[in-house]
């Protein structure tokens, strides 16, 4: 039988290594501060490529996890494993039993890095030389495996995989466990490594990523004139999900309530969005309703805005779309211009900005918007960050195949 | 010329320090792999390719179920030197 809880969900952890900071505190000063986490890529491997600026983590994993650790885990596995550390011990370590202990994280690509370094191993010194290691590091399920061990979560881990959106949908499933009473706390996030050679020359035949490699930290610019693409970014987010009594009981603190999802697909292109957003909006407008919230609730949206010409602009189409006239007291900001694209994790780590938001009620600036361009109709917060009312927000993450997903959080008590 | 049981043993050790992380102190020849110095069974692979490549010997699938402590392992990485 079915059992929904009509009990809300919150937040009571949040942890993320970003290219901002190796933490959520250091991450979010560096937000609030414009700063930017793109740099020229200076690896001997980068120098063919057709571009050459990403944004690696603020914080080398290498020097934060033991190295027998480390060893037998992918890069995106080990950001996973910090980000998910940090959002536990927020969370206050909750004494959870470990059959009603979840986790949900997700990965747009998976160990590639692993795979790309053991098919090098294998083509060099043969067969017998790849590490009997090579298939868990490798898989795409491999980080939310690595988190579930470290928490000894036994009720269930899952990956959702749908590309850029993953992270996005890794909260909105954690979500539905928790109201479908699959268990009492759930870890959600996302990660990805993936900032080799081989990634980022397919995301450039695509056209997908910025070329202004003259100037790394003015490359991702959304909806500005200027903007021409994304630009690739590693790092990992986790955020520890309960039912609002479970967390009062045990006297948890609460970031604030993760109050609906929507999603959606688009059924269009496999890459290219959808001009008037319309999957993107029907996401948003499910997101509210599963939320019990109207646009007029609405303090704030984190965009998806990746910097790309044409996704800006559908984006803004379905934000209106989905808000009407409430759209103009909305402020937005679009995070990537600081952090550049973390793809599988973008939408867990916006996820903890867009609840940080809420609760400082403050709303990141968008940074490198110098120039905006007139056919994006949305009070975009540049220049420096504002304040908020109480109320709710919105963030978007939308990915390759067609896949968008909204989140909506209501502010805390 | 065959490596002596204390080359192998040391060897052994440094293997094991870089693979899973064990003390070079520990590794004495009664010490069983899984249960005393917790190494799993896909460390234990890693283990065998390597010892396989520093003692230039081969080691068969089926005589590693029979490597239960570091001196079986020793004594096997011996024997197997000399044969060859």
């Amino acid at each position: 039988m079915i059992h929904v809880h009509q009990d809300p969900v919150v937040v009571t952890g949040v942890g993320a290594t970003t290219p901002l900071g190796g933490d959520v505190p250091t991450t979010w000063d560096a937000l609030l501060a414009g700063e930017s986490g793109v740099r020229r890529l200076t690896q001997e491997w980068a120098e063919a490529l057709p571009v050459r600026i990403a944004a690696e983590v603020a914080v080398d994993p290498a020097g934060v996890l033991e190295r027998v650790e480390a060893r037998t885990l992918d890069r995106s596995q080990q950001l996973a494993l910090i980000a998910a550390r940090e959002a536990w011990r927020d969370a206050g370590s909750p004494d959870v039993q470990p059959e009603r202990l979840a986790v949900v994280l997700a990965s747009g690509i998976g160990g590639v890095l692993t795979l790309l370094s053991a098919y090098d191993i294998l083509k060099e010194r043969g067969p017998r030389r790849v590490s009997p290691h090579t298939v868990p590091m490798l898989m795409p399920n491999g980080p939310a495996a690595a988190v579930g061990l470290e928490l000894s979560a036994r009720g269930g881990v899952h990956t959702p995989v749908s590309a850029c959106a993953s992270g996005a949908e890794a909260v909105a499933l954690g979500l539905d466990l928790l109201r479908l009473d699959r268990a009492d706390v759930v870890v959600v996030g996302g990660t990805e490594a993936s900032i080799h050679a081989l990634p980022m020359a397919g995301f450039a035949a695509m056209r997908a990523l910025s070329t202004r490699e003259e100037q790394p930290e003015t490359a991702s610019r959304p909806y500005d004139k200027a903007r021409d693409g994304f630009v690739l970014a590693e790092g990992a987010g986790v955020l520890v999900l309960e039912r609002a009594a479970g967390a009062s009981a045990r006297g948890a603190s609460t970031y604030a309530e993760v109050a609906g999802a929507g999603i959606t697909s688009d059924a269009f292109h496999v890459a290219a969005p959808d001009p008037v957003g319309a999957g993107a909006a029907r996401a948003m407008q499910m997101a509210l309703a599963d939320a019990d919230l109207t646009p007029a609730d609405v303090v704030h949206i984190n965009a998806h805005a990746t910097s790309t010409p044409v996704g800006d602009l559908a984006e803004s189409g379905a934000i209106r779309t989905a808000m009407g006239s409430a759209t103009d007291r909305v402020a937005v900001s679009a995070t990537k211009s600081q952090t550049g694209h973390l793809l599988g994790a973008a939408g867990a780590v916006e996820a903890i900005f867009t609840v940080l938001a809420l609760h400082h009620r403050l709303a990141p600036l968008t940074r490198n918007l110098d120039d905006p361009d007139d056919d994006i109709t949305l009070d975009v917060v540049r220049l420096e960050h504002r304040h908020l009312g109480t109320g709710a927000a919105l963030s978007n993450s939308f990915g390759f195949g067609g896949h968008n997903v909204a989140l909506a959080f209501r502010s805390a008590g | 010329m065959p490596a002596s049981e204390s080359d192998i043993l040391q060897g052994l050790a440094e293997i094991l320090q870089e693979v899973a992380g064990v003390a070079p102190e520990q590794v004495t020849p009664e010490k069983n792999f899984i249960d005393d110095l917790d190494v799993d069974s896909l460390s234990m692979v890693e283990v065998v390719v390597a010892a396989e490549e520093k003692f230039e010997v081969r080691i068969p699938d089926d005589d590693v179920k029979n490597l239960r402590t570091v001196g079986d392992a020793v004594d096997y990485i011996k024997s197997a030197g000399v044969a060859a």
